[in-house]
């Protein structure tokens, strides 16, 4: 098949699903006038039987736990492949060290430093208090992730693949993710299905608060950060594979 | 039904992307627009109007809230989208290096 043909058809089957589509949707509820009572009863009821304020959060990491748990592993077998597809045969590149040339000037010190520390606050903030106000573990790790970022660009790629060492963010990455499947695990041992919130739920409010949706959430946010390090540092190497591995 | 016909104009946007796309990148990111009009679409049969965040923290329960469960699985889906994104970069990074080309359409044989 020809571009030409394929855009013409194209052409012809993106009307008719638009159309469709359309015609479908005429049929939803009217928009902004949403009944479903399913969200509605999860809204109600999260803060007094799971003492989480934020009720995202509370669907994700417990009433519908278990299927962030295989998000959660999707995510953990996307990074394995993106590190499987992208790993270097030659790991000679690895082991030679190149000096750190560039020093960091002093206004670029005195931005830097500032920068990261407040970025991971942040996104130890986001990643801890996800149970009560918007955030949790993904949003948390991504905000970590950015820390390592702008170290690797203020600094350079060295001190940055320094940061995270391979094997020590496999291994976090790892933890992060038998983290969740662990506590999920624990409650059999009582005798309760799995995921089920079995730690005391606090008080309401509390950082400390809502049982196992602040422990996997902090599970999560290890997790991502980790992730995230890992597929950027992949990329990087294969990026700057000239750089690392050459003179 | 303006949100719906959105996510509508959106899908058809990223799947003109992809089929008309001549080169990889450019497909891996048509696909990501084609998905993100599953955002719109989740966001807007979640939508309320008048509802607020369902986040209980500073409003009291029992308030008009906008439904959560769409919200939670639209943070699935992105996560998800960004992985998939990761992955099918890294597959481009691999077709380029084998076969040397970006194009789709010089790739059509499958070589070992």
């Amino acid at each position: 098949m020809t571009e030409r043909l394929r855009v013409r058809l194209f052409f012809v089957a993106g009307p008719v699903f638009f159309l469709l589509f359309l015609i479908a949707a005429r049929d939803l509820p009217p928009w902004g006038q949403y009944r479903g009572p399913y969200g509605d009863r999860i809204a109600e009821l999260s803060v007094y039987e799971r003492h989480a304020t934020d009720v995202v959060n509370a669907i994700n990491y417990d009433y519908r736990a278990f299927d962030t748990l295989g998000e959660e592993f999707i995510l953990f077998t996307s990074v394995l492949g993106v590190m499987l597809l992208l790993r270097r045969e030659d790991v000679s590149g690895d082991s030679q060290q190149v000096e750190d040339r560039a020093t960091m000037s002093e206004t670029i010190r005195t931005v830097t430093v500032p920068a990261v520390l407040l970025t991971l606050v942040f996104g130890f903030y986001v990643a801890l208090h996800g149970q009560l106000s918007p955030g949790g573990g993904f949003q948390g790790g991504v905000i970590l992730a950015t820390a390592a970022w702008l170290v690797y660009i203020a600094v350079n790629a060295q001190l940055y693949k320094r940061l995270t060492s391979h094997t020590v963010t496999e291994v976090v990455e790892a933890v992060g993710a038998g983290g969740y499947a662990l506590i999920g695990l624990m409650p059999l041992a009582a005798g309760v299905p799995l995921l089920t919130n079995v730690l005391p739920l606090g008080t309401t409010g509390d950082v400390f608060s809502s049982g196992t949706i602040a422990w996997i959430s902090a599970c999560v946010g290890v997790e991502v950060t980790a992730s995230f390090l890992l597929v950027s540092y992949t990329y990087l190497q294969e990026i700057l594979a000239g750089e690392i591995g050459g003179d | 039904m303006l949100p719906f016909a959105v996510a509508a104009w959106l899908f058809c946007c990223g799947l003109y992307g992809l089929v008309s796309s001549r080169h990889l990148v450019h497909s891996v990111v048509c696909l990501a627009i084609l998905q993100s009009s599953t955002y719109v679409l989740l966001l807007g049969i979640g939508f309320r109007v008048g509802g607020t965040a369902p986040v209980f923290a500073d409003v009291p329960p029992g308030v008009r809230v906008v439904d959560p469960v769409v919200q939670a699985l639209m943070l699935t889906d992105v996560v998800v989208e960004a992985v998939v994104v990761a992955l099918l970069l890294a597959m481009v990074v691999k077709a380029y290096e084998k076969a040397g080309c970006v194009d789709p359409a010089d790739l059509r044989t499958l070589r070992g």
